[in-house]
């Protein structure tokens, strides 16, 4: 199992296809926040996402922020307080047209997505990211700061943009090459209970 | 006693349900953090060895920084152990620890969650209709109020799960339960944390019963050796499935296994799972009479 740096958003997809499951990655650059209300807008309201998503690295999050002010073209400043990561199994439907319409590269939450993620995510070049749930307080001071956000209405469900330095460590949950951590470690899983079921 | 004195009381346990919520978000129990050092001393797969390890680098982070171990708030539920003599009614009681949770949220400030079920419109800082939610215990030749926050966050409490068995299916059919309910669950709750499990009574209280099992200090067991027993052996066959800290593969897959049980009808086996994950939360006020209070991290 390999240890990797990658800068976000990448323009090189082989900076992806090197990636392997179980490897360890921490990363930095930019990534951008996101929830169950915004991909329900974008994909089921089908409105355009007002930011560019192209090599995108998403975290899946809601994160807990304080009001800073209002800047003149109406946009809010925030700062953060507590930014963790919310369990991704429930937004796995949006992974093909995220790669497919919109060019991301990397999802990242907590808890891995179940098997229907594979097929998406070898054919457009992604990866899942598991990050630690509920290490919020080191994530937080992960993200240096929270540089946009957009969709303010849908608080705390809005689009964000965090940069981050020394993001991490995340594992490969689910490569771009077919694989799953979270597959395999279940069929395994299945089968000790066979044996285990056996022993009662 | 006097009006005056009644609302001094109320405005009391309102300041240590204030308290207790934000404490318990960011200072996480002695006990608790002990089963973690364990639980990575013991661990031996790769990726379990970093999220155990970030786990306790992220308690470090919280203690070093002040901030919240996770940022999921949670709902509030408080366990209110109420002695007979204490001199504020429950109906106060619950309006206290209501308004000490909206003060937190907003004073702190916390993220808020409570939303309409129905229209999923926020409806106040982390209270709603029937929220927070209160356990009530009622305790006899006693003036005093203990109160435990415990705030439960959705990931883990989305992996609940009931089944009714039927007797035929015995203790067989509850082990086999638990088993698929937390290899089921992967690691969207969260692991490794504590398998909270409710057997006996109905339906709605093997459920209530395995929310109290999770909000006991790690480890600790039934009163009922027959009970105890079983505690032991779910929780060596939960490490033996192999899903690991946060899902990933490996050895440490629960902290530990608690279980609370009733007495049901003949024809009654129902099992109820309830899933803390590891930052499994909790602060204890002793409220007395008159209305002093001590914190207790660790009850």
């Amino acid at each position: 199992m390999a240890t990797h740096e990658v800068t976000f958003p990448i323009t090189d997809e082989q900076e992806i296809l090197k990636l392997r499951a179980g490897d360890e990655v921490v990363v930095q650059g930019h990534i951008v926040g996101i929830r169950d209300r915004t991909q329900i807008r974008i994909f089921d309201q089908g409105v355009e996402p007002p930011m560019d998503l192209r090599g995108a690295f998403l975290l899946h999050t809601a994160p807990g922020v304080r009001k800073l002010g209002t800047d003149a073209d109406g946009k809010g400043r925030y700062e953060k307080v507590c930014i963790g990561t919310t369990t991704s199994a429930r937004m796995v439907r949006f992974t093909e047209p995220l790669g497919a319409q919109y060019g991301v590269r990397a999802i990242c939450g907590k808890g891995g997505f179940p098997d229907e993620a594979i097929a998406p995510m070898r054919e457009q070049g992604m990866v899942y990211f598991a990050i630690v749930g509920g290490a919020a307080a080191l994530e937080t001071t992960q993200i240096e700061e929270i540089e946009e956000v957009m969709w303010e209405e849908l608080m705390p469900e809005c689009l964000w943009r965090f940069r981050v330095k020394d993001f991490g460590p995340l594992t490969v949950g689910i490569d771009a090459h077919g694989n799953s951590l979270y597959h395999d470690v279940q069929a395994a899983a299945q089968e000790k209970l066979k044996e285990i079921y056996a022993r009662l | 006693m006097s009006i005056d004195t009644a609302t001094e009381l109320q405005h009391a346990v309102e300041d240590a349900a204030a308290h207790l919520y934000v404490w318990a978000l960011k200072d996480i129990p002695q006990d608790l953090r002990d089963a973690l050092k364990g639980a990575s001393e013991r661990e031996t797969s790769v990726p379990g060895r970093r999220v155990l390890s970030t786990i306790l680098r992220n308690v470090e982070v919280a203690d070093r920084e002040g901030n919240l171990v996770c940022q999921d708030t949670g709902i509030a539920v408080y366990t209110c152990y109420v002695g007979e003599h204490f001199p504020l009614h429950p109906a106060r009681i619950y309006e206290a620890l209501r308004d000490g949770t909206a003060r937190a949220t907003v004073e702190h400030p916390l993220r808020s969650n409570a939303v309409h079920t129905i229209t999923r419109e926020n409806t106040g800082p982390n209270i709603g209709r029937r929220l927070p939610i209160v356990h009530w215990e009622f305790v006899k030749d006693w003036d005093g109020l203990d109160v435990k926050c415990v705030p439960k966050g959705s990931g883990s409490e989305n992996m609940s799960f009931l089944k009714m068995c039927t007797p035929a299916d015995g203790v067989k059919g509850i082990k086999q339960f638990v088993l698929e309910s937390i290899v089921g669950a992967g690691g969207k709750p969260c692991p490794p944390g504590i398998v909270g499990v409710g057997i006996g009574g109905s339906a709605d209280y093997a459920m209530y019963l395995a929310k109290e099992a999770i909000t006991r200090p790690i480890g600790t067991r039934n009163d009922d050796p027959l009970v105890a027993e079983l505690e032991d052996e779910l929780m060596g066959l939960l490490n033996e499935t192999g899903v690991g800290p946060m899902g990933l593969g490996g050895d440490v897959t629960v902290l530990n296994c608690h279980i609370e049980h009733a007495d049901t009808h003949m024809t009654l086996n129902p099992v109820a799972v309830n899933y803390q994950c590891w930052a499994a939360r909790r602060a204890t006020a002793h409220v007395a009479a008159d209305g002093t209070v001590d914190f207790d991290r660790e009850a």
